[in-house]
């Protein structure tokens, strides 16, 4: 069941562009989808470890700028050597981009995951800002704020065209989209295997989990390492699909906007950060125009409060409560009929 | 030496205002659990109360400083009544988020009120530096270090040695016992949330001569309380006012010494490296961080 409908709105998805081929809707779309993935990324530790990381936007820009690097190549003095990279090819890049912010992944968590709480919050958010002012900073690497532009958009080898490049307004959505589909997939995979259980039964109970022999903090490592990659590859794809970044990336707002995403959707739900990403990705668009930008973001911060205190699940678990509810009375209002039918069949 | 001098000198004056920035959020933490991101915003919106006072209306510096210490207040004490005690702070997590929806708003709120330029707040004293031996001070600064202390020394008093103080030490020990022996849980909730952000508004007011104000200043200043706090150790206040010296002499010392363009960035590094060799704080005796 839940797999047939999985497959019929990706492929309702996979039709969007052919059904309304419209550039800027596109676009927003696109742009929507990239947040989706970052948030998806987040929901691995926040939802399944109950981990909150407010540093997420860290391995979102380090994906981003490791691709981007790469991928044009660069030369910067260290400790007085000259080290030069060539261009590599750009789903070298991209791939290396994914490793590295797994990378650091693992080097975050085996960090910050000897405290927790409000401890682990806050050396994510450290992390966070340091590597802002990384990237703002290192002029000889980053190009700081002047930003590092024209960067390679991917490219695809299709049978009879030859390579192409992934520039059109289509071809990028279906990138995303693509995207979209194996970050769902793999977290998936994740939740129902071991490493899965193990996570959530040390979200309920930390003390409980350790007492039945799950080495929790390997466990949360492991989480850590590919919520960073998976987040590394929503970067990269930003830097090849915007094809320019700044050290804007790293900003708080961005991991933000991840969070609210996920909590808005359901946190500990497959489906909770793609309906929050679609609902707050494309939000920012129908509000253009029509109010003011900060209006727009008091609004997303309005949203959030009212969220966290009326529906603290999210929507998704909201939702299949009242499914599972109505579904109950349904089954109570059939055995409470048939029975009366009977006696009126006999009278 | 006369450039070492003039770093402590620095860091002291400093440090003053960051003790009391920091003071304000590990009150809260430690007594409600509340993990505060809103405190750098009750910052801003003292500066901004400064701002208006005296750039606009032509008001007196000191009455500013008095009257955004009010305003937090109050405006700290309407935030417990009409948020905080809608979520009966059960999980920290979602409180923290709650605290971040509520930072979003009232910083683009500054923006939409005031705009994205800095504004500058005309200092009441000289322009010139004092010297002494070689070490340049303006009156402006020994005016905010000497309020800072004052300040310190007042709150020192008012939570050891007044009854307030007493029912707040207590309710920071154990809510349940403090409740048993008769302390009103609840208004000490709205008082401490309120006295927390009445210092942070204080400060920022205290401050908006010595640097300009923007949106985007409560940003930092949430995210140095949060380091000075761990410097010190969550919920430890003597800790917070060292944590508070101690932030400032790491970024002084740091920018003189090391780069200045990484200033902001080395608090962030020193948290990460008090996080991994001592998690519990530079200065506690004890403290659970599991």
């Amino acid at each position: 069941m839940n797999k047939i409908v999985f497959f019929v709105v990706v492929a309702l998805l996979a039709l969007l562009p052919v059904l309304w081929p419209d550039p800027y809707m596109l676009s927003v779309v696109s742009a929507a989808g990239i947040m989706i993935v970052a948030a998806i990324s987040l929901n691995v530790l926040l939802g399944f470890t109950g981990q909150l990381s407010l540093g997420h936007a860290a391995f979102f820009g380090i994906g981003a700028y490791t691709s981007a690097l790469l991928s044009l190549g660069f030369d910067v003095s260290l400790f007085g050597y000259l080290l030069v990279v060539d261009p590599k090819p750009v789903w070298v890049a991209f791939v290396s981009g994914i490793l590295v912010a797994a990378a650091f992944g693992w080097l975050i968590g085996k960090l910050a995951f000897r405290v927790r709480g409000a401890y682990f919050v806050i050396v994510t958010i450290c992390f966070a800002q340091v590597m802002r002012m990384v990237a703002l900073n290192w002029v000889d690497l980053t190009e700081g704020p002047m930003a590092l532009v024209s960067i390679p958009a991917l490219t695809l080898w299709i049978p009879g065209e030859g390579v192409i490049k992934l520039v059109s307004k289509s071809a990028t959505y279906w990138l995303v989209l693509a995207a979209n589909v194996l970050a769902y997939l793999i977290v998936a995979r994740l939740v129902l295997s071991r490493f899965g259980r193990a996570a959530i039964a040390l979200r309920e109970n930390e003390t409980l989990a350790k007492s039945i022999g799950i080495p929790v903090t390997r466990y949360l490592i492991v989480f850590s390492v590919i919520s960073a990659g998976i987040a590394g590859a929503a970067g990269g794809l930003y830097a090849h699909t915007v094809r320019i970044i700044d050290p804007e990336v790293f900003m708080f707002i961005y991991t933000i906007t991840m969070v609210i995403m996920v909590i808005a959707g359901g946190k500990g739900t497959l489906a909770g950060p793609v309906i929050g990403g679609i609902i707050f990705g494309l939000l920012p668009e129908l509000l253009r125009g029509v109010v003011a930008p900060e209006v727009q973001w008091m609004l997303y911060g309005a949203l959030m409060v009212l969220l966290l205190l009326f529906m603290p699940k999210g929507i998704v678990p909201t939702f299949n409560g009242l499914v599972r509810r109505l579904r109950a009375r349904l089954a109570r209002e059939k055995t409470a009929a048939a029975p009366a039918k009977a006696r009126g069949a006999n009278a | 030496m006369d450039q070492f001098l003039q770093h402590i000198v620095n860091a002291l004056v400093l440090g003053s205002t960051y003790a009391l920035l920091g003071i304000g959020l590990t009150l809260i933490f430690g007594i409600m659990r509340v993990v505060n991101f809103a405190h750098g915003e009750l910052y801003a919106f003292g500066a901004y109360v400064s701002y208006a006072l005296v750039s606009l209306l032509g008001l007196n510096y000191f009455g500013s400083v008095l009257l955004a210490g009010m305003l937090g207040l109050l405006l700290g004490a309407a935030i417990e009544f009409l948020l905080l005690r809608r979520c009966k702070l059960e999980n920290i997590d979602e409180v923290m988020l709650i605290m971040i929806g509520l930072m979003i708003i009232m910083q683009n709120a500054e923006l939409l009120l005031w705009g994205g330029v800095a504004k500058v707040v005309p200092t009441p004293f000289a322009q010139e530096s004092i010297t002494i031996g070689g070490i340049y001070l303006s009156p402006t600064r020994l005016f905010v270090f000497c309020a800072a202390v004052v300040l310190l020394i007042a709150f020192y008093l008012i939570i050891e040695r007044s009854r307030l103080g007493l029912a707040m030490r207590a309710t920071f020990q154990d809510r349940d016992a403090a409740k048993i022996v008769g302390v009103n849980v609840g208004s000490i909730y709205t008082l401490t949330f309120a006295l927390g952000s009445c210092m942070a508004a204080v400060t920022g007011a205290l401050l908006a001569p010595v640097f300009v104000v923007a949106p985007t200043m409560g940003d930092l200043a949430s995210l140095k309380a949060f380091a000075i706090v761990i410097l010190g150790g969550l919920g430890n206040i003597p800790g917070a006012a060292l944590g508070g010296f101690a932030l400032a002499a790491i970024e002084e010392f740091g920018s003189g010494y090391i780069s200045t363009a990484y200033r902001d960035a080395l608090g962030f590094l020193a948290i990460l490296i008090v996080m991994v060799i001592r998690p519990q704080g530079l200065f506690a005796i004890k403290e659970r961080v599991g």
